[in-house]
């Protein structure tokens, strides 16, 4: 929003060489929105949603066919948070037709903004009303990626970056749209949506990458589709951020028995269950790969078959420097642990009415809050039942 | 307000940033008295007042805070200048309004500044959106402490004259250091490293009505106490990672604050970290990790941390951190305050010099001293709750 910030964004993209935004694609005031949701929700939203709305319109009528938006936010500021669930909003009422999947950025779990909790909490549940789909960044898995597995001393914001934008396009970059042809896929955001959120109440995604190291390690490193496969499908049982450190005990119930395999937030080795998994499959040999591990009826709940839960998108073309990588979209009890946490934190401190007067100062009452709350706590108990 | 003054500031080297048409001035002073201070020239200058402050605030494209700095011990500065709170509320309610208070030290020289800062902290209290309390003894601490570093001469340690935080460097013009020079310089940094992030670049931006919104949990408890570090750069071109990390320390020590308060001890309600310089997220993160487990955080705020990088560093340094929180070690300031103030006031000693003010009344003492009371027993409660272990608020049951 502050001019500043913009006119980095904009001198740093076009500074690439590669690609830049158009010289009217930005949207600034002078003013941000002080880390506080309300001011972005109820302030800069109705004051700019004219203007917003236009520019969208532009690049929409430039399309051939709009397969939905893709809208990119952070949930612990202000104007990310507020007016981003604002503008959602209003894109839902605008073009009810189209598809709308948010980019929501997570929090350090430490702290980045004190009232962080309270934004993130207002930010779900009105995205849960008005979003398609929300894929779940969390700075502080990019965090241990950038320290851990790209051996990066002192990190950045762009290293973690670059961290998110790989994962963003080891998902959205082009793949074959059916199994054995070669042309390429139409509508990635629709075909995704479509395999991974079957019902409205489970909307949280998340995104595990395989491999993942600096360009110096790559030199010395080979891979098998097995390999790579067994790593990933035990990131996703064992809930595991990245290739370090997974937790190898966790297995599947042999069993399979729903009512046995419910999970419970205390337990130590809980497993994963997932609604329904997409592998996206990028390099040499792509098609020999074997994805039966993934198929098996134990990593998915009861409702529904793993025939229709599990997709695969495969392309021969390899995706940055590595040789072969996969990509996992997960929607699974990822998130649970989380959210759980972040609606602990606002609901203690909603019980010491700490900073409430500065959100009731801009129109967001302590009902809001309690709405929120209670749609969160519903997310939570459903994806904990699963 | 009195001549004598602004013209003494007129001809020094900051003439340049004065606009003599934002100037009001009187003969006299106030007399070290809040009540003509406050009722007196209140009412006298309103209207100028505003006119002026219209006539800047047109200028702005979007104006978004307001600095009070004033000094609470005297009359014009305490008086006036909370009067000058109230105004802007009423003319610019949407505008934040950040006060830097001075507040005297112990042995201090104006007898009557006991009842001048009880009057003007109820005015803080109510109509200030944050508060930055000053003590004068802190600076002169860190002043003393500056130039036993310096003239220590122990091997090996130069210290860089410029990067001192008492020294004027950057000021245009050299010339005589007068007593004050120092202490003011200090204030003066923590001005800029305060407004840095909304001047420069940075990868973590903060804007001044961020720290109103994450620093202030409760409307009355805006005191915050704020630590400037380095105070000084060793003219070692090699800073190791140590340095840095102890410049995060230093940031919490009692040395460093720049009012007589022992935040380590005390209960944080807030805490808010604006670095500058060649720092990098990991390093701030690191330090956050390593200093957390020995500060005591209120139970609903466990990691109630805000951070903001900017990427330009102050004269003379390559990093520095500007720490302001907002704990409870400001009770025994204000308890002392309170004990001074009683101590004028059974004896009813120099009162006879307000009440003969116009529009002051006895009642204008005993709301101002119940007014601090209150916040005297807010901070109590909190404190209260700093030893309980974190009680289980039970979270909403959903019927599956």
């Amino acid at each position: 929003m502050e001019p500043k910030v913009i006119n980095q964004t904009l001198s740093k993209a076009a500074q690439s060489g590669r690609w830049k935004y158009g010289q009217h694609s930005y949207f600034c005031q002078k003013q941000g929105s002080g880390n506080n949701w309300a001011y972005g929700y109820s302030v800069h939203g109705p004051k700019h949603e004219e203007s917003v709305m236009n520019l969208v319109q532009k690049e929409v009528e430039k399309c051939d066919s709009l397969s939905g938006f893709f809208i990119i936010m952070s949930m612990a500021g202000g104007t990310g948070s507020g007016l981003g669930a604002f503008v959602t909003q209003s894109l839902q009422d605008q073009y009810s037709n189209s598809l709308r999947m948010n980019q929501i950025i997570w929090p350090y779990g430490t702290g980045e903004v004190i009232v962080q909790n309270y934004n993130s909490i207002l930010t779900l549940s009105h995205l849960y009303r008005s979003s398609d789909a929300l894929l779940v960044h969390e700075n502080d898995a990019a965090h241990k990626i950038c320290a851990k597995l790209m051996n990066i001393k002192q990190i950045s914001f762009s290293d973690i970056n670059q961290v998110l934008a790989h994962q963003l396009g080891s998902v959205f970059q082009p793949t074959y749209s059916t199994e054995g042809s070669f042309h390429y896929r139409r509508n990635p955001l629709g075909d995704l949506m479509e395999s991974l959120v079957p019902h409205p109440e489970f909307k949280m995604l998340g995104v595990r990458n395989i491999p993942q190291m600096s360009e110096s390690s790559l030199a010395y490193s080979t891979f098998t589709w097995t390999g790579l496969l067994k790593h990933l499908r035990q990131m996703l049982i064992s809930n595991a951020k990245m290739e370090e450190g997974i937790d190898w005990q966790v297995q599947p119930h042999f069993s399979g028995h729903p009512t046995l395999g419910k999970m419970s937030l205390n337990k130590e080795l809980h497993f994963n269950t997932s609604i329904a998994n997409l592998v996206i499959l990028r390099g040499k040999d792509v098609h020999s790969a074997d994805l039966g591990g993934f198929k098996d009826p134990a990593l998915y709940t009861s409702w529904l078959d793993p025939v229709n839960a599990f997709s695969v998108w495969k392309t021969q073309r390899a995706f940055c420097k590595y040789e072969k990588s996969a990509a996992l979209v997960s929607n699974s009890q990822f998130l649970v642990k989380p959210l759980d946490m972040i609606v602990g934190k606002a609901w203690s401190m909603f019980a010491s009415k700490a900073y409430i007067h500065q959100y009731t100062k801009f129109g967001v009452e302590e009902e809001d809050f309690l709405d929120s709350f209670t749609l969160l706590e519903q997310v939570i108990a459903s994806y904990c039942n699963l | 307000m009195e001549e004598g003054v602004v013209n003494e500031i007129l001809q020094g080297p900051l003439r340049d940033v004065f606009d003599s048409k934002q100037l009001i001035t009187d003969i006299s002073g106030s007399g070290n008295n809040w009540a003509v201070g406050h009722k007196v020239f209140g009412s006298r200058y309103q209207e100028q007042i505003v006119e002026k402050l219209r006539k800047a605030a047109e200028h702005c494209d979007c104006l978004q805070c307001f600095f009070i700095i004033h000094s609470m011990g005297g009359g014009t500065g305490s008086g006036l200048g909370t009067f000058l709170l109230k105004v802007l509320e009423d003319e610019f309610p949407e505008v934040y309004r950040f006060v830097t208070s001075i507040y005297p030290s112990s042995e201090d020289d104006v007898i009557t500044s006991p009842y001048n800062i009880i009057l003007a902290m109820k005015e803080l209290s109510e109509h200030a959106d944050c508060v930055l309390p000053i003590d004068n003894q802190s600076l002169f601490d860190i002043i003393s402490k500056i130039n036993l570093m310096v003239n220590s001469g122990k091997l090996g340690s130069v210290v860089k004259p410029n990067s001192l935080v008492t020294s004027s460097a950057g000021a245009l013009k050299k010339r005589q250091e007068k007593p004050f020079d120092a202490m003011n310089n200090i204030v003066a940094n923590l001005l800029l490293n305060l407004t840095s992030s909304a001047r420069f670049e940075g990868s973590l931006n903060m804007d001044l009505n961020e720290i109103s919104m994450n620093l202030v949990p409760f409307p009355q408890l805006h005191y915050l106490v704020s630590s400037l570090t380095p105070l000084y750069t060793l003219a070692d071109v090699h800073i190791p990672p140590r340095r840095l990390d102890q410049m995060f320390s230093d940031a919490f020590s009692k040395d460093h604050q720049l009012i007589r308060a022992d935040p380590k001890h005390s209960l944080y309600l807030a805490c808010a970290l604006m670095v500058r310089g060649n720092v990098q997220l990991s390093d701030l993160r690191r330090n956050i990790e390593r200093l957390k487990p020995s500060l005591q955080f209120v139970s609903w705020n466990q990691e109630g941390w805000k951070t903001s990088l900017c990427a330009v560093p102050p004269v003379g340094h390559s990093h520095s951190l500007l720490a302001l929180a907002n704990n409870t070690c400001v009770k025994p300031t204000f308890i002392e305050l309170r004990e001074r103030f009683m101590r004028l006031y059974k004896k009813k000693a120099h009162l006879h010099h307000y009440l003969r003010v116009e529009g002051m009344e006895e009642s204008c003492f005993t709301q101002a001293l119940s007014s601090l009371s209150t916040l005297i027993e807010e901070y109590d409660q909190l404190d209260a709750t700093k030893s309980m272990p974190m009680p289980d608020v039970p979270r909403l049951s959903i019927a599956v």
